[in-house]
């Protein structure tokens, strides 16, 4: 046995030993409490860590978030706030007319919905096109697929502060793009300055860091596929977009609905690559809804937690009914599966 | 050289080359650049001086301008290949520059100052790497201890959510009581509650508990993942019953039951959850962006946005520190993709 090998053991074992040490510990006061409970008492012991932190962190805050909402003050600690009923909502639904921010009392935040309708219809289009496609050319006969898998879902894992960075790092004056952009004759351009390319570089750089995360769904919904269709449709000389249409598509369906629906869910609440990368700006083409709720809620100036209360559960509204979609769509693939 | 070719090209049993094979190829090789280029770039930039990040068109690779130390000079002066007016070409140290004019002398014989307009001239360069883009952050500003947080937070989040979600999974999965049932449609049900639907409430929870401005604020509300207890209740499920019962024969605890069988059992299904709950919480934004106002509290990633947000952005500093950001990640990518895209492929989980 080598050195090393001992010393690796050495030191796993001395790490061990106090938590191994800490563990038995434990376990006299929990032999007590089990003999004087039963083991419904050790169900409730093993629950109680996470439900406790569950219930502060997760439940409270969603209840009392709609006594948030209808309260109006600065302060933040709900007995220091005054109660003003649905005060908060009809601020921000008074709309002379949806479609136009400027008749609308809260502009800002008719603005930032407008925006994140729009950034949801193209960036889930965008996002499940792209994925569709990456899918379709990995789960062909490629070689080394894992390893292309891998290059698709490299983004995903980065943090949105590390992705809005390197982009606006590539798209600010002197960047990368603009090298290109001069190499092919083109003039440098101020891409993050301009409404339209603002908006295009929220929606591409949101697909290149979540697109592998989507590509993994649908390859493993195509996978799923039984070959001897595909088989079968061979030999019966089926044309490739015949194949797509009647076989890999319907089959797919489940998954792609998933997809679909998971993307809206996500694109919804875009916040941090896109505050990273363009701060909302230029002017706030690039607000969503989210940063409407964190600029009012916490950092800006005229300060309304009541208001970005009311706005969050107004998203929170959106995102039910999208999750209930979910729901839906996946009884409906799972009973697709039994029926199979 | 051509027997690679032909591997290269040749197609499962002998067709040929179809226009859906290059197609496919190009949008495999397209994605190789797009997904890598942007982060190979940003290493690549992180290595260049100031001077050097503000010339357009930027160059592939980090260049020093080289320097000598003149006689005469107390600073170093910058060497440049200079086309003198006879038509020869000499390296000269710049002295002084007028307008397009630079004083420039022979740093052998530094009495005799040259006029040179500098459209006539081009600065001694080699391929070197400005490593104080890293040194430096770390000990003029914060950054030592931004990092020193984000390890703490995300050892410690990982620490306790790994303790917390094991322990509620093997309730859920190995006891039966009532409100079983319930509780795990709870823990489910919240799946869907994103943190910006709950982030005004959850911040006065917070500041009600005492934990405002404290990187255990950052920790507490993200440990209780419905995605652990989920992953790990399914994996406990599939432990045999007889087994804890032979246990319970020998007259094993019920805490020793979950410590020193169900846990080392349930290795793989934690090892995934710990992978998954690094990435999170090494990678998490506003939470603590809404939870953290004093500066020495910062993690990495409220730091960098905050160095990046200033009006005069240092980015040879900030995009040192989005590599140093990056290298977990890019650790977990190498080493632990494998476990987290079996993970999602398998639960759809993220």
């Amino acid at each position: 046995m080598s050195g090393a090998a001992t010393l690796k053991e050495w030191t796993g074992a001395a790490l061990a030993a106090p938590v191994a040490w800490l563990a038995s510990i434990v376990n006299v006061p929990l032999k007590a409490w089990q003999r004087a409970t039963g083991t419904g008492g050790m169900a409730a012991f093993f629950l109680a860590p996470n439900m406790a932190i569950f219930g502060i962190f997760v439940l409270v805050p969603l209840v009392i978030n709609f006594f948030y909402s209808a309260t109006s003050g600065t302060a933040y600690f709900l007995q220091d706030r005054s109660y003003v009923g649905l005060e908060q909502y009809r601020r921000l639904l008074d709309c002379g007319s949806y479609l136009d921010t400027a008749t609308c009392r809260e502009d800002l935040f008719w603005k930032a919905v407008h925006n994140t309708g729009l950034f949801v219809v193209v960036q889930v289009a965008l996002m499940t096109v792209v994925s569709m496609i990456t899918a379709l050319i990995l789960n062909r006969e490629i070689a080394g697929r894992s390893f292309w898998r891998a290059v698709f879902f490299f983004p995903v894992l980065l943090s949105p502060v590390v992705t809005g960075l390197i982009w606006r790092w590539i798209l600010q004056r002197q960047g990368l793009l603009n090298l290109i952009v001069h190499d092919l004759g083109g003039e440098p351009y101020n891409w993050l300055t301009d409404r339209f390319s603002a908006f295009t570089a929220a929606v591409s750089v949101s697909v290149w860091a979540h697109m592998g995360f989507y590509t993994l769904i649908l390859l493993a919904g195509l996978q799923a596929i039984p070959r001897d269709l595909y088989e079968a449709a061979e030999m019966d000389g089926t044309r490739p977009a015949r194949v797509f249409w009647r076989i890999t598509l319907p089959l797919l369906m489940p998954n792609l609905l998933v997809v679909i629906v998971l993307a809206l869910i996500r694109a919804v609440q875009i916040f941090d690559e896109v505050y990273v990368l363009t701060g909302g700006g230029p002017g706030t083409s690039t607000l969503y809804v989210t940063q409407y709720i964190y600029e009012i809620g916490f950092a800006s100036l005229l300060r309304n937690p009541g208001l970005a209360s009311a706005a969050s559960i107004l998203m929170g509204l959106v995102l039910v009914v999208l999750t209930l979609l979910q729901l839906q769509v996946g009884r409906r693939g799972e009973r697709k599966g039994q029926r199979e | 050289m051509s027997g690679v070719v032909t591997f290269l090209t040749r197609r499962r049993g002998g067709r040929g080359w179809h226009w859906t094979d290059v197609v496919s190829w190009l949008w495999l090789f397209g994605g190789l650049v797009i997904m890598f280029g942007p982060a190979v770039w940003l290493v690549g930039s992180s290595f260049k001086t100031p001077a050097q990040l503000a010339v357009f068109p930027p160059t592939i690779l980090p260049y020093v301008s080289q320097q000598a130390a003149v006689e005469g000079y107390d600073k170093p002066l910058t060497l440049y290949r200079v086309k003198l007016p006879d038509g020869s070409t000499k390296v000269l140290a710049e002295a002084r520059r007028v307008g397009i004019v630079a004083q420039m002398v022979d740093p052998q014989a530094p009495n005799d100052i040259v006029k040179i307009n500098i459209a006539n001239r081009q600065p001694v360069r080699e391929i070197g790497f400005a490593t104080e883009n890293y040194t430096e952050p770390f000990v003029h500003f914060d950054f030592l201890r931004y990092l020193r947080n984000s390890v703490f937070v995300t050892v410690m989040a990982t620490l306790i959510t790994l303790l917390t979600n094991s322990m509620a999974a093997f309730a859920l999965s190995k006891y039966k009581f009532r409100g079983r049932d319930l509780t795990m449609l709870l823990i489910v049900g919240t799946l869907m509650v994103p943190l910006s639907v709950i982030l005004v409430p959850l911040y006065s929870v917070v500041g009600a508990v005492g934990l405002l401005d404290s990187l255990w604020g950052v920790i507490l509300p993200t440990v209780a993942t419905p995605t652990g207890v989920f992953l790990l209740r399914q994996y406990m499920l599939t432990i045999p019953d007889e087994l804890l019962d032979a246990a319970r024969m020998d007259n094993a605890s019920e805490w020793q039951i979950y410590w020193r069988i169900v846990l080392p059992l349930a290795a793989p299904a934690l090892a995934v959850l710990a992978i998954f709950s690094v990435v999170w919480r090494w990678n998490d934004f506003l939470w603590p962006l809404v939870v953290l106002s004093r500066k020495e509290l910062y993690t990495l990633q409220v730091g960098l946005n905050t160095y990046a947000g200033q009006l005069n952005v240092q980015w040879h500093y900030i995009l040192a520190m989005t590599v140093v950001t990056m290298i977990p990640v890019v650790l977990v990518f190498v080493f632990l993709q494998r476990y987290i895209t079996s993970g999602i492929a398998g639960t759809g989980l993220k």
